[in-house]
């Protein structure tokens, strides 16, 4: 076959492949002829490989027709074919059977055979090795790892890797051999490939280093593996690995070092463990090599386990890194630093020079990254300079960039709600800016948050939103601000300004914005003013003569209840305002569940129970965004994976990944435990639920019963769910119940739902039913601290038939766990308010309580941002004003909070943080609330 | 006219031709021995063969291409995929394994009985003639039941392929058959 045909068929380029069946039938041919062709067959074999790669494949009687025609190739001696034929046998090890058959061909090769092919047998031997035919070759694997030269070892030491799974007892022999390979620094013989028959190779390894001691590498992923199993051996290899005089000269080794070392450190999770550790990462951070400072700086950086200061000196080692003219280190630098940012904003702030002057750099990647960080980073007096700075930016970056950018700048606004106005003109300016829909979606969603929680920037924001929609291509955008006009506009001081922008939407626009501005129009007509009541009315009627039905159906109902509203008495003017503006909503994300049961039902006799969907209002529903959004301080889809702080269900890595993810889920569990009770007909009387905690874990995750614990709020009872899973997989446990002991006795316990049975491995829960207590004041907040013992009886399942035996009577067991505190954030609800100190001054001062505590109980190695977050949980009230962040490197942090209590009352806190190394983190506490014992009773729960 | 001088010459003697020999015998009869012995005249220490070896040797000016296929139970289905295009089989047989030694002769006989095999000379070494007790080469050809075989030149033929006995006088009768039936 000539080279021009070849070109003809088959140009690479083309990606067309070959015809399967001709070169299947070709190579049979080639291969069976005597004597052989051998550059023929290299052809025909490359060809084949060819059909191999790109993913075609051979019905396994074909495969082995053909794996025993290439098995025939083994009588021609050329060392280039030889080498080609074990590349196909190590394709077709996988799909073609009795591949055993070439064992003992390749066991002379490797052990006799020419070093340009020793390797590709090495791997090729180990495709087709099984349990029963790896003891053969447990010598040559051995010489061949400790073999001098850099490829054999490599390729015998990844070989053996590949052998784990199928003979793990027999690799585990050559854990010596490996050893040594990690510790060997081998290099290339200079003559290596002197000898070979091909002169070509020769010329291609000439350039190549004496070594890049490969193997190293190599070696130590698979010594890892080896010895994974036992921590004191992989604790001797880290150490005798690690350190000055390192044996390990392969960056990729060290890199791959270090990831043992940070996954040994989080599996641990102990402190103590990682500060012994911590030098040997230290190390690395001055390394030579990028890669290896870049790794060392992310491993100490993702865990929460090293200090601040420790933290400090990877930051340092990123921060010279950051200069580095590799755009690469570059780009990996900015990234890790973008992470840490996310959590701990202050420790990057350090790097904030060499981030600026990346904002200009090359790479937008980089770029981009270094704003964003910088966002999170800035504080409030380098806010104004950022936004300037990057609004010369904005033009240059794609719209996915902007996106990025604008997220940042929402969450900064969030943050500092004093900058709200320069934040304000860059939203605007960029409004104005060419852009496809996501973007300005981005844009108009920042604006209707620094509306929902900036007041202050309500009108202005108002304003540049309805000078968007005077030219605004999007729809569903248009319908949105208008929706938010009809919302807002009615609470401003001149809500006459935005009726006419809204006017003008019904003259222009299509339908479905004409719909939206009908509404809206129709929200100002509740204002108490008789003059803008006349014009919407006016506005209205003309409405009713548009063409499209809809609008007009709105315009009428809406005059219709104007009309009754002017008439009627006080009440009903209530029930006219709810229909045009209602001041609670539905809980969506269960309106819908609920709605998709019915549907799906199919029972439409009865109709739809809307009682059963909770209503929030809107400041709840205010509450929950803010929480959600300034908790959620990064638009990157993937997260690290950091210890969670406030993490309380599943503490597994996929869960910690996402928080967005995880607040919904936490959201749903909680919805789905008062659907449970609720259900649960000795809790019909209890009334409606109040409020539920969040997961409280009473045992270990990894004991025999694992058992968890929520905390239910109704207006007389305290409900505790124990959720117990039985771990034993061959015990059933019968009438689990949770004694709970309250240690004042001001809780009298009223009764148990037990669970009958527990079956191997399944999951139950037990609810413990208690009468809260009023004291002689009627006052109901009382805290109390529970002991709990899990008590059952145990049976033993028969393996042989899975069930418990008649004569088993079982016996009675308790199994301590932890004990419950009751305390007074589990009264307290979370709220939102966009004017902390207009509550704070309406609550009176007689009902303040001032304490101040030493909160080392805390014991938090985060410092103050560990103490802040610790608070919030524990009083679960809701940080106001952005304080939920520490945000600059000061050590004193001032807390606002604010919640409400299930009985209704208010409650604001202050909370002053001031840090220092002697004492750990002190708080002076302010409360205040609705009653004196109230704030009495949260002041005691904040130490 | 030298290219035509060398294809008759190559004709004569075929000394282009490769010829293909297998072989075969049960597990420890001592094949890849003879394979060695044959092909570097030194006994090598070996290992039962997982599947085969193959050597190519230069013996009286012919180009033999030797294939020796593992004789454990587990490889000998697989001696099939290596008959074609075969100019003779040589059939070891440890003379002093008399309990087996039906084994091999139902071996050699379902071996002889393919059709790619129908032209291939057959030689048969009665091996391991040092050890003591060994049988002789003529009961070793009545225990394999030689005589019946029809239409194919057979011989068998004493050996020590650790002393190196009776392995060229075997492969001399080999080669005489295959010059004067197959070239």
């Amino acid at each position: 076959m000539s080279a021009l045909s070849y070109k003809k068929f088959e140009d690479s380029d083309s990606g067309a492949l070959p015809d399967k069946m001709t070169i299947f039938q070709d190579c049979l041919q080639a291969f069976n002829a005597t004597p052989v062709n051998a550059k023929k067959c290299r052809l025909l074999l490359s060809r084949l490989m060819r059909l191999l790669y790109s993913g075609e494949t051979f019905p396994s009687q074909e495969a082995t027709t053909l794996f025993f025609s290439i098995s025939k190739l083994f009588q021609h001696k050329s060392s280039s074919l030889r080498q080609m034929i074990y590349l196909a046998i190590k394709e077709l090890a996988t799909i073609s059977d009795d591949v055993l058959m070439v064992t003992s061909s390749i066991m002379k090769d490797i052990q006799n055979g020419d070093l340009i092919f020793k390797p590709n047998s090495i791997r090729t031997l180990s495709r087709v090795l099984d349990g029963s035919t790896v003891h053969a070759t447990e010598r040559i694997f051995k010489n061949c790892i400790v073999d001098r030269n850099p490829n054999v070892s490599s390729a015998a030491l990844i070989s053996s890797y590949h052998l784990i799974p199928v003979a793990k007892d027999v690799v585990k022999r050559w854990t010596n051999e490996t050893q040594e390979a990690v510790f060997a620094q081998k290099y290339f013989p200079s003559n290596q490939f002197n000898n070979s028959s091909n002169s070509s190779y020769q010329d291609l390894y000439t350039s190549t280093p004496s070594s890049t001691f490969f193997t190293q590498y190599h070696a130590l992923g698979l010594l890892y593996i080896l010895r994974s199993h036992d921590k004191m051996a992989l604790m001797k290899m880290i150490q005798s690995l690690s350190g000055v005089n390192s044996p390990l000269k392969n960056s990729m080794a060290i890199v791959q070092l270090i990831k043992y070392i940070t996954k040994i450190v989080h599996d641990s999770n102990d402190p103590h463990l990682a500060n012994t550790l911590f030098p040997k990462l230290s190390n690395f951070l001055k390394h030579r090599s990028d890669m290896v400072g870049l790794e060392a700086s992310k491993a100490i950086l993702s865990s929460s386990l090293f200090t601040n200061e420790q933290h400090a000196t990877a930051i340092s080692t990123l921060q010279d890194l950051l200069s580095i003219p590799r755009t690469v280190t570059r780009f990996a630098a900015v990234r890790i630093l973008n992470r840490v940012a996310m959590k701990n904003p202050e420790k990057v702030v350090v790097c904030n020079v060499e981030l600026e002057n990346l904002i200009s750099d090359s790479n937008r990647s980089i770029a981009t990254y270094a704003i964003t960080t910088l966002l999170k980073t800035g504080s409030a007096e380098t806010v104004d300079r950022l936004i300037k700075t990057i609004s010369s930016f904005m033009n240059d970056i794609s719209d996915e960039f902007k996106i990025v950018v604008i997220d940042a700048i929402k969450n900064l606004s969030l943050k500092f709600p004093d900058k709200y106005k320069s934040m304000l003109v860059f939203l605007s300016d960029v409004l104005r800016d060419d852009g496809g829909f996501p973007f300005k979606s981005a844009v108009v969603e920042a604006l209707f948050d620094m509306i929902h929680f900036i007041p202050e920037s309500r009108d202005s924001a108002l304003e540049n939103l309805c000078e968007f929609i005077e030219d605004c291509e999007f729809t569903e955008l248009a319908v949105r601000i208008l929706h938010l006009l009809g919302q807002e506009g009615p609470k401003t001081k001149n809500p006459t300004l935005y009726i006419r922008h809204i006017y003008n939407r019904v003259v222009l626009e299509n339908s479905i914005v004409r719909s939206a501005a009908v509404s809206a129009l129709a929200k100002f007509g509740l204002i108490d003013d008789p003059t803008i009541r006349t014009s919407i009315e006016i506005l209205l009627n003309r409405c009713l003569c548009d063409v499209d039905d809809e609008v007009r159906d709105r315009a009428t109902l809406a005059l219709k209840l104007l009309k009754s509203k002017k008439n009627t008495s006080d009440s009903s003017n209530i029930i006219v305002s709810e229909f045009i503006r209602p001041s609670k909503l539905y809980s969506f994300p269960i309106l819908e569940q609920k709605l998709a049961l019915y549907i799906s039902k199919g029972a439409f006799e009865l109709p739809f129970d809307t009682s059963s969907i909770p209503q929030l209002s809107e400041d709840e529903i205010k509450a929950a965004e803010y929480q959600s959004k300034t908790s959620v301080t990064s638009t990157e889809p993937t997260r690290p994976t950091k210890s969670n702080r406030d993490s309380t269900i599943n503490h597994s890595p996929a869960n910690g990944s996402n928080e967005k993810n995880k607040f919904s889920e936490k959201d749903l569990l909680q919805q789905k435990y008062s659907q449970e009770i609720a259900s649960i007909e000795e809790f019909s009387s209890h009334g409606p639920l109040l409020h539920s905690s969040s997961i409280i874990e009473l045992t270990e995750k990894e004991t025999e019963f694992v058992v968890l614990c929520v905390k239910h709020l109704f207006k007389d009872y305290l409900v505790l769910q124990f959720n117990v899973e039985n771990t034993l997989p061959s015990i059933i446990l019968k009438m689990v119940s949770v004694v709970s002991i309250p240690s004042n006795d001001y809780y009298e316990e009223d009764f148990i739902l037990p669970i009958e049975t527990l079956a191997p491995e399944a999951k139950g829960t037990i609810y413990v039913s208690f009468k809260r207590p009023v004291d002689e004041e009627g006052f109901d907040i009382i805290a109390e601290s529970f002991s709990n013992t899990l008590s059952f009886t145990t049976h033993e399942v028969d393996p042989s038939t899975g069930e418990v035996s008649e004569e088993d009577e079982g016996f009675q067991d308790e199994y301590q766990i932890e004990d419950l505190d009751l305390i007074a954030g589990d009264f307290i609800i979370p709220s939102f308010v966009g004017n902390f100190s207009n509550i704070w001054d309406e609550l009176s001062k007689e009902n303040e309580n001032v304490a101040t505590f030493s909160l080392n109980s805390y014991n938090s190695t985060d410092g103050i941002q560990g103490v802040i977050d610790k608070l919030i949980e524990n009083l679960s009230m809701m940080a106001i004003e952005g304080t939920r962040t520490f945000e600059n490197s000061s050590n004193s942090h001032l807390l606002k909070l604010y919640g409400k209590c299930i009985n209704g009352e208010r409650i604001a806190g202050v909370i002053k943080l001031a840090s220092n190394s002697k004492d750990g983190v002190i708080a002076k506490a302010i409360i205040r609330a609705d009653s004196f014992k109230l704030s009495e009773v949260v002041l005691n729960s904040v130490a | 006219m030298g290219q035509v001088f060398s294809k008759i010459f190559g004709k004569l003697w075929s000394l282009n031709k490769e010829i293909r020999i297998l072989i075969l015998g049960l597990d420890g009869a001592g094949k890849t021995t003879i394979l060695y012995r044959l092909q570097i005249g030194e006994v090598i220490k070996t290992k039962p063969t997982i599947g085969f070896n193959v050597e190519t040797l230069t013996y009286k000016n012919l180009k033999l291409n030797v294939w020796d296929l593992g004789g454990q139970t587990s490889i000998r289905p697989y001696w099939r995929c290596y008959y074609a295009n075969t100019a003779a089989v040589i059939f070891v047989v440890d003379s002093t394994d008399k309990d087996r030694i039906e084994t091999a002769s139902k071996e050699l006989h379902m071996m002889l009985r393919e059709e790619e095999l129908s032209d291939s000379a057959l030689l048969v070494f009665a091996n391991k003639q040092d050890q003591p007790g060994a049988m002789t080469a003529a009961e070793v050809s009545k225990a394999l039941n030689l005589v019946e075989l029809k239409d194919r030149s057979w011989s068998i033929v004493a050996s020590s392929a650790i002393k190196g006995e009776g392995l060229s006088e075997g492969l001399d009768w080999l080669i005489d058959v295959i010059k004067d039936e197959q070239l």
